[in-house]
């Protein structure tokens, strides 16, 4: 029998992962990457990753809170037996990071050390410096370049993935790609297929996000019929430092370690932010959420950030919109910990942050939407079925997902350290799923198919690069580029109106009728870079109709996707019984929400456009509840919330027939 | 109209990898805090040569644009650097100074200022530079590990591969099999790591042979131009040490 061979495109936390670990069981990987794995996009990850760890254990924490605490934040949109899983692997995971070689830092005792991050209390996540990603990235890359020195791994990087094969039954069957110097395109067969591609904020022109985070894998895979889930939600980080060519990102671990967000109170103070007494200034964050201060999720921090700018108009600078991240006052020994980080900003904007407070704006960080895939729910503990080769993997049998290119694990909101957590993990489970999808096999393996499928893609791949490298229009690629991340980050991110969206969707088809249009200004057949760039904006102007349809169509506010039209109005408070009359409003509107809203945004692809459906989240393990971050009268709304519950229940018991 | 203001830039162009280099000559719109990424995508869009000839967008190496993944190392104004880092304010002593970009010269050139740097991944094969781990995922509590190694660990583990110090190195050159300063500080990263050290012998024998340490003409250039500021001739100096006394045990031991 012909050696079964798994492909793995992509190669950040996610896919070297998958690729270690199915290396370890035996199996032999082709990793297909557009660059060397070790620059790979989750280097870029600064804070940390999130664990349940002894220390947090000691005041009360548990897997569970950690579980409470994503779907929470993640405002209830996420399938929740992956997530219990996930937490439950956390400490598991930064133990094995540990063993791997990545350098935490360390307590006195030689422990890991730990910082707090956003939307939770306890201090749960474990880093290295603030350049965790890029030291996570590492030791994963180590051991990958072992297990290639081994054998068991064969490396394609600068090669482009141009769409998976799909044989006549509907299963994967492997892989086009073409190598980025030679432009040759070829077909590799595969048994099965894992994309771990990452996210798209190259779709909003600028981002926190690399030049390779396109969209256009994940693009690939939904022309080929890969569903689409949560499209419109995008997460927008609170701190990066604006850039002309892309927006740099200003880790939340700065304020972890203690920085502060805030604005002179007086409009136009323009004195020295250091001469400003600190009666003068405003700590927003601080004043509207006393519980968790600086260290609110990411939607909400982003938000409030946005409108100090832009509604109340305290920025502090005239010249764009941004307010301070205070570092200048924590201790050195602090500082030395952002270091990573502190430098980004010195370079790049060539003031001491040490210093001098940063001046920082919100800018497109994350896709939590991402290509749909399955999981198996272990009835027993909540969590997953892990050898079940129905984990991550998509709609197409043989084609799965991992990374920030699946949908799975963040809901409406990510919590920040939990995306090198999610990444990691759903690479170590997509390992045993492969295993038992191989060896179960349907109708044999990739390598006794009829060699005409794979010729057929290859050839189909080819016509489409001699169709593009020919055109010969009018329309400049990085214009029609520009154009579409100015439309997208006007309507389509902090704040959305559905007119904006409306202008949005129409100015997509406009582009997408221009693109047709594109002039290739480089027409070599060796590194056309070119070619690859202006291939990936026709993929980001469908993945754009995609995230732009769903918002569009999604008329509530949840996590990341904020639609002040839709707002539940917050109780303005008052006297005991005007707060518990408009509790009860409240309460009653958000019930109306989540029974009408409370569900996966499903995208499907047809020439015309998205077609788009809804289906059930699981949330059979904690009862969706409200969000109530700084909301007046928040515990009066959670009061009537549970007693409208239990309400509920009763009424439910007493519908079943009796002795039932 | 008023005269805006512009960037000018000489860029050395190669069309492959065997044929002969030429320069052309580019101008874009000048915009604060600019850096040289930002000028090459705008030559890209622009697809003209200052002369108003047609030209190609130029070939370049880039990806986070945040000096963390280390893809866009060229030549800028002859100094070895990430272009993404390169502020076109710091560039330029007057507004009408023109600024050159090369590709690296230690590594052979793909197109324009794209090199294949693939050797240096090949060198942290022979150095093996990994933990010898069983098994990445089975519950074992991982070692415990001093402040002091962390220290001395991590600035090491920030290394990104960029090549600046193998530019950098005069004796990376033809006539030398030297793997260059990265690799040896990769070497040595897990020398003291709790299972990483398993691996500590191994290490030193692919140091000891041809292009390894004794290739080292200690010139310190490789800290200087190190991005990162990874302690690149310590780890050297470490390497030496180890070597040394490892060298003198296999004798005793013989």
């Amino acid at each position: 029998m012909a050696q079964q061979r798994v492909i793995v495109v992509g190669g950040g936390l996610a896919g070297l992962a998958a690729t270690m670990r199915l290396a370890e069981l035996g199996r032999h990987v082709d990793l297909i990457s557009m660059v060397p794995v070790k620059r790979s996009h989750s280097v870029c990850a600064q804070g940390g990753i999130n664990a349940v760890n002894s220390l947090t254990r000691l005041q009360g924490d548990s897997e569970w809170k950690h579980f409470d605490d994503s779907v929470y934040g993640g405002d209830f949109l996420q399938n929740q037996p992956p997530v219990k899983e996930m937490c439950e692997w956390g400490p598991r995971i930064v133990d094995m990071m540990d063993r791997l070689g990545v350098m935490f830092n360390r307590t006195p005792e030689g422990k890991r050390d730990q910082r707090r991050f956003g939307g939770t209390l306890y201090k749960r996540t474990a880093f290295a410096g603030a350049t965790t990603g890029q030291q996570l990235l590492y030791a994963l890359d180590e051991q990958v370049r072992r297990w290639e020195v081994e054998g068991k791994v064969k490396k394609y990087e600068f090669w482009e993935f141009l769409g998976p094969i799909v044989d006549g039954k509907g299963i994967c069957r492997g892989a086009v790609a073409q190598d980025m110097f030679s432009m040759e395109i070829r077909a590799f067969p595969g048994d099965a297929v894992v994309l771990a591609t990452g996210g798209c904020g190259m779709i909003f022109g600028k981002s926190t996000m690399s030049m390779i985070c396109t969209g256009g894998a994940a693009a690939r895979a939904f022309k080929a019929g890969v569903k689409y889930a949560n499209g419109e939600f995008i997460q927008v980080h609170p701190t990066a430092i604006p850039g002309s060519d892309k927006h740099r990102l200003m880790s939340e671990s700065a304020r972890g370690e203690g920085g502060r967000v805030w604005v002179p109170r007086r409009k136009g103070d323009d004195r020295d932010p250091r001469q400003i007494p600190m009666e003068e200034r405003w700590y927003f964050l601080e004043e509207r959420y006393p519980k968790y201060g600086n260290l609110v999720p990411r939607d909400i921090a982003t938000r409030e950030i946005f409108n100090v700018c832009v509604n109340e108009g305290l920025s502090v600078d005239p010249n764009e919109y941004c307010v301070y991240l205070d570092v200048t006052e924590l201790p050195s020994t602090t500082q030395h910990k952002l270091e990573g980080i502190l430098e980004i900003y010195e370079k790049f904007r060539g003031l001491d942050p040490r210093v001098m407070p940063m001046k920082i704006f919100p800018a497109v960080h994350y896709s939590m939407g991402g290509l749909w895939c399955d999981f198996e729910k272990d009835p027993h503990t909540g969590g997953l079925v892990l050898d079940s080769p129905r984990n991550q993997m998509t709609n197409i049998p043989g084609l799965y997902v991992i990374g920030e290119a699946d949908y799975q694990y963040h809901g409406a909101n990510r919590l920040g350290a939990n995306s090198l957590l999610s990444c990691i993990f759903a690479g170590l489970i997509v390992g045993p799923a492969i295993d038992s999808w191989l060896n179960a096999l349907p109708a044999g393996s990739a390598a006794a198919q009829p060699s005409s499928l794979f010729e057929g893609e290859a050839a189909r791949h080819k016509e489409q690069y001699e169709q593009l490298i020919n055109s010969k229009g009018d329309q400049n690629p990085y214009l029609l580029h520009r154009e579409l991340g100015q439309t997208m980050t006007k309507n389509v991110t902090v704040v959305r109106y559905n007119q904006g969206i409306e202008e949005t969707l129409a100015k997509i088809d406009e582009l997408a009728e221009r693109y047709k249009r594109v002039a290739i200004a480089d027409t070599s057949n060796w590194t056309n870079q070119n070619l690859s760039f202006t291939r990936a904006l026709g993929d980001m102007l469908i993945m754009a109709r995609v995230i732009a349809r769903g918002a569009l169509l999604r008329n509530e506010c949840r996590g990341a996707h904020y639609k002040p039209d839709y707002a539940i109005p917050a109780p303005k408070g008052g006297d005991p019984e005007t707060v518990r009359t408009e509790a009860v409003r409240w309460v009653q509107a958000f019930r109306k929400q989540t029974q009408e809203w409370l569900k996966t945004t499903i995208a499907e692809y047809t020439p015309d456009g998205p077609k788009i459906s809804y289906e059930q989240v699981d949330t059979s393990l904690i009862p969706p509840r409200p969000r109530t971050y700084g909301l007046v009268g928040a515990e009066i709304i959670e009061q009537v919330w549970r007693d409208t519950q239990s309400a509920d229940e009763k009424a439910a018991q007493q519908a079943q027939p009796a002795g039932a | 109209m008023a005269h805006e203001r512009t960037v000018k830039l000489r860029v050395k162009r190669q069309d492959t990898p065997g044929s002969p280099s030429y320069w052309q000559e580019f101008e874009v719109p000048y915009e604060p805090q600019m850096n040289i990424t930002t000028c090459l995508q705008l030559i890209a869009a622009h697809g003209r040569t200052a002369q108003g000839q047609q030209a190609a967008p130029v070939a370049y190496d880039a990806n986070c644009l945040e000096e963390v993944c280390g893809s866009c190392t060229m030549l800028i104004n002859g100094r070895v650097r990430q272009a993404c880092s390169a502020l076109v304010d710091d560039l330029l002593s007057t507004p009408d100074d023109v600024i050159t970009l090369e590709p690296m010269t230690k590594f052979p050139v793909v197109r324009d200022l794209f090199v294949d740097r693939s050797r240096m991944f090949e060198h942290l094969k022979r150095v093996r530079a990994w933990v010898p781990v069983d098994n990445s995922v089975d519950d074992t509590p991982p070692p415990l590990m001093s402040q002091k190694v962390q220290e001395q660990g991590y600035p090491l583990q920030r290394c990104m591969t960029c090549g600046c110090c193998v530019e950098a190195c005069p004796q990376v050159n033809e006539h030398n099999a030297f793997i260059g300063p990265a690799a040896i500080g990769q070497a040595m990263l897990y020398q003291k790591h709790g299972i990483g050290q398993n691996l500590a012998e191994e290490r030193l024998e692919a140091l000891r042979d041809t292009g390894g340490v004794a290739g080292c003409g200690n010139a310190q250039n490789c800290v200087k131009v190190c991005p990162k500021g990874v302690p690149l001739t310590d780890a050297i100096a470490r390497a030496n040490r180890q070597l040394t006394i490892y060298s003198l045990r296999r004798w005793f031991d013989r």
